[in-house]
């Protein structure tokens, strides 16, 4: 054995020796800084999870409610409104000049949103300054005949069934990046159960490598 | 139980490793990446609604349909125009990119009108009573022809209105640059008569025999000649591309016949006798030949021996028989002419002489031939108001046949032979041959009115610029030409607003005609441009603004055409180079570049490869067994007798041993960062050769020589 080993070895030894002395002497202490370890663990893990989302979305009102399910119903379907245009563009939200092929100036119903409507934009012919719950950063190109007509998807998949809601809930815009809370999805953590919960980029990954055998290339959507 | 430093150290731990398996890490992360894509500073197109709207691409003369896509109003991108009769959905690199015109920093945004070596900014109504003030002293002086004008074309109203303005004011000093069309005109002319005009049905021909033509370099109207060139092999055509360097169409073609610089119309000419020695031409056109077919044979036979011709060209006499051969009992067989692009100097022997191939064989005015008719008239105007001024001024004879001459005129006089010039659609100072000699003419000129988009070589010269809107900001007739098989006038319409204190020049003419007062004003009655256009093209004007395009002349054309052969009768010289160096520098034409007219925009420059400019540099093509002493990639020094100039070397095979290959439409000097002070202006090296017997310049390239720089 070499001299810096036996030395290595004796320090470890008498190192040792007073550790055991301290554990005897403060072991109280050890089980508080476990208690404060476990507090602070939950108190943290619970703000990051409960408080931290809070925090980074703002809450939003639509300029008022919409209810899409009276609208479906009325129009039969979601292309009525939503629709894709001759060189396979989609309208995206509807243009005022779209609601006014059924709206008038006259309100169509006694409800308060109509009357905003018709009060605030139709006789205003001010554009309805919808918030979108879809919007995906400009970086990102989406082509929608692609999916819904050449891939045969319904809305649904991707949107889920706002078709069938009677009213707008809250836009939860991100204070940092200016998206929608529907993008990063309403779980925190991100775990999805249903396959509109989220928009990310994995997620269109996930169904192209399913239906299609590949992720698809980078260019694809990042013109 | 005590608090110490362990148990602040536990809250501490704890507290990290609760944050760490949060999801605040992650997706902080996520969120602060998205963030850093959406800083203010970062340019976001803006959204909207996409629309699109169908207009007619003027920059060059291939006047393809185009469909311009706007978001939320703002036009965002250039396609080509689905089903339009030229083009059919196909557009070239310059007439996608061409919105950035609307943006070039050299833009001409108001008026300007110079002050000692600078320009300062002036109202229009004090820019029009400027120059009709100039004009008015002119007339009154009593030599109102010392007003010439500069312009592209001869063709489509905003010409018409030009060609108007100086005819009322009393001078037929008319001039446009050199184009395809007006060599078309002018062989038609020669061979045919007055009035008429050729084109070439290359979508059906089954043998294509191009002297030089850049079928696929932007000769003619491009995207239909790339479509027409695309078919051939469906069509089991064949293309024989002579020219002395391996260019993209002689590299496409099915036989590329390299032959000496300046030496086509010898070719042309051995080709004729062969056909005539064997008799492979076609009688019964033959039998409508003038002006001495028997001496033109003597001629033929005498000095145009296929040994005697090989000898002149460097192509062995086997192949000229076999090419004569082929070209002559080939079905729909048709030859080419207008080197290049078309729109460089040409020799009119060289262009009779292919021609000629043409008639003899037969195929005028038959599928897949040449086709021969009257040149398209399209535009009634009405009758002009003439003062005894006017009369007496337009009477007088041109300074010369062609801008050559006229440059050539004002530099050679003493005093003043133009007082004014019009200059419109046309730079040349930097087109021209010898474009520093056009340069020194034009700034010699006391009152020169510029209607240029663009602060260009020749702006830059102006006493004063009345600037015209771009071809995205106006409306304007724009008749095909160019070899075409069929006519075709679209409608340039104004897609956007313009940017600027523009105005279609055609407005500013009718201003200028106004201001004149007199018979000029009354010969220009009408309210604005736009009425005027609607009056004179009245007959197709319903299918103009409805269709965006009025289908003038379709198919083959019907009547044979009478064939004058004096001109080669009386064998004309052959233009040689000027200089006594060994070597010959040519022009190149790329399809990347435009060397006419305006400059390529910054997105065409980007795509020129760097065997053509590297750097700031521009790159000469030379064959290895030429270029002794040199380094390929290396430096060397280009010499001609009326310039020197710094180049870097590219050994290419593809170039015959002999010749140095620039390209033309570099080596802009005018202050837009993205296309200026890259390479050189080969004009600058080149000089004019005028043709004995038709006056054009002719210079297919000039004597050079090249060493280690």
């Amino acid at each position: 054995m070499s001299e810096i080993e036996n030395k290595a070895e004796n320090g470890s030894t008498e190192s040792a020796g007073e550790c055991t002395a301290g554990e005897a002497k403060d072991d109280k202490g050890l089980g508080l800084g476990v208690i404060f370890f476990i507090v602070a663990f939950v108190a943290c893990f619970l703000s990051g999870t409960l408080l931290f989302p809070k925090l980074l979305y703002s809450k939003k009102e639509q300029p008022f409610n919409f209810d899409h399910e009276l609208h479906a119903g009325e129009a039969g379907d979601c292309e009525t409104c939503h629709s894709v245009r001759e060189d396979g563009s989609f309208t995206g939200i509807p243009k005022l000049a779209t609601c006014l092929d059924c709206h008038t100036e006259e309100p169509l119903g006694e409800t308060e949103d109509e009357a905003v409507f018709t009060e605030e934009y139709v006789s205003k012919e001010k554009e309805v300054p919808w918030h979108v719950y879809s919007r995906q950063p400009d970086s990102v190109f989406f082509s929608h005949v692609a999916h819904t007509q050449a891939a045969g998807m319904d809305c649904v998949s991707c949107h889920g069934h706002i078709g069938e809601s009677t009213s707008s809930r809250p836009y939860e815009e991100n204070r940092i990046t200016g998206y929608s809370r529907d993008i990063w999805g309403k779980n925190i953590f991100g775990i999805k159960k249903h396959s509109w919960d989220r928009m990310k980029m994995d997620d269109c990954a996930v169904c192209h490598k399913k239906e299609t055998g590949h992720q698809g290339y980078c260019f694809q959507c990042h013109k | 139980m005590k608090v110490d430093r362990r148990s602040f150290l536990g809250l501490g731990l704890g507290a990290a490793a609760g944050i760490a398996v949060s999801p605040i890490g992650m997706k902080l992360t996520d969120d602060s990446s998205i963030w850093t894509q959406n800083w203010p500073w970062t340019p976001v197109p803006v959204d909207g609604e996409v629309s699109y709207e169908n207009s007619v691409c003027s920059l060059c003369p291939g006047s393809c349909g185009i469909s311009i896509k706007k978001i939320g109003g703002r036009p965002v991108k250039i396609e080509g125009l689905a089903e339009y009769p030229i083009n059919d959905g196909g557009a070239c690199l310059h007439g996608i990119a061409g919105l950035q015109y609307l943006y070039d920093p050299a833009r001409v945004k108001t008026p300007l009108k110079k002050n000692g070596d600078k320009f300062e900014e002036i109202s229009w109504d004090d820019a029009i009573a400027f120059v009709a003030d100039k004009l008015g002293d002119i007339r009154k002086s009593g030599a109102p022809e010392k007003l010439a004008c500069i312009i592209d074309k001869d063709q489509g109203s905003v010409s018409g209105l030009f060609k108007r303005l100086l005819k009322t004011f009393g001078s037929s000093n008319f001039y446009t640059m050199p184009s395809l069309e007006s060599y078309l005109e002018l062989t038609a002319a020669t061979l045919h008569g007055e009035g008429e005009t050729i084109s070439f049905d290359l979508e059906n021909a089954s043998f294509v025999l191009s002297f030089g033509a850049g079928i696929i370099e932007g000769w003619g109207s491009p995207v239909n000649c790339f479509k027409a060139n695309a078919s051939r092999k469906q069509r089991h055509a064949k293309l024989y591309q002579i020219e002395p360097r391996l260019s993209n169409t002689a590299a496409n073609a099915d036989r590329w016949i390299p032959v000496k610089p300046g030496t086509e119309a010898d070719l042309a000419l051995g080709i004729c006798a062969v056909i005539l020695k064997n008799k492979l031409f076609d009688s019964t056109a033959t039998a409508n030949f003038k002006g001495g077919l028997n001496k033109f044979g003597a001629l033929l036979q005498k000095d145009y021996t296929s040994s005697k011709t090989a000898e002149i060209t460097g192509v062995k006499a086997s192949d000229i028989e076999k090419i004569a051969i082929l070209f002559a009992k080939a079905k729909m067989p048709v030859a080419v002419f207008g080197k290049g692009r078309g729109d460089g100097a040409q020799s009119l022997k060289e262009l009779v002489a292919v021609h000629t191939l043409n008639c003899l064989v037969g195929n005028i005015n038959k599928k897949g031939g040449a086709f021969v008719q009257q040149k398209t008239n399209y535009l009634e105007f009405p009758d002009e108001s003439m003062d005894s001024i006017a009369d007496k001024g337009f009477g007088k004879t041109k300074l010369g046949p062609y801008v050559n001459q006229l440059i050539e005129k004002v530099n050679a006089s003493s005093e003043p032979a133009v007082e004014a010039l019009f200059v419109y659609n046309a730079n040349p100072c930097h087109s021209l041959h010898d474009s520093k000699n056009a340069k020194q003419a034009i700034g010699k000129i006391p009152f020169v009115v510029s209607f240029s988009s663009f602060l260009d070589e020749t702006a830059m010269e102006a006493d004063i610029i009345l600037p015209s809107h771009t071809f995205i900001e106006r409306l304007e007739d724009v008749p095909s030409g160019a070899g075409l098989s069929k006519t075709v006038v679209g409608l340039t319409k104004p897609i956007v607003k313009p940017l600027f204190n523009t105005k279609n020049p055609g407005d500013a003419i009718l201003l200028i005609a106004k201001a004149l007062e007199g018979s000029i004003a009354k010969s220009f009655e009408w309210e604005s441009y736009e009425e005027c256009l609607e009056g004179v093209t009245s007959s197709i004007w319903d299918s103009l603004s409805e269709e965006g395009f009025a289908i003038i002349s379709e198919g083959v054309p019907s009547g044979s055409a009478k064939v004058n052969i004096s001109f080669l009768a009386k064998n004309p010289l052959t233009v040689q180079a000027q200089g006594d160096f060994a070597l010959t520098l040519i022009p190149i034409d790329n399809m990347r570049l435009i060397s006419a007219g305006v400059a390529a925009s910054p997105f065409a420059i980007k795509t020129v490869s760097d065997k053509v400019l590297m750097g700031r540099d521009i790159v000469v093509e030379i064959n290895p067994l030429t270029a002794k002493g040199l380094k390929d990639g290396g430096t060397a020094t280009l010499t001609t007798p009326i310039g020197s100039a710094r180049v870097k070397v590219n050994f290419n095979e593809g170039t015959m041993p002999g010749v140095i290959g620039m390209v033309e439409g570099l080596g802009h000097t005018f202050d837009n960062k993205y296309v200026s002070n890259k390479g050189i202006n080969v004009n600058d090296l080149i000089g004019p050769v005028i043709e004995s017997g038709s006056g054009l310049d002719a210079a297919f390239g000039i004597k050079a020589k090249i060493s280690k720089a």
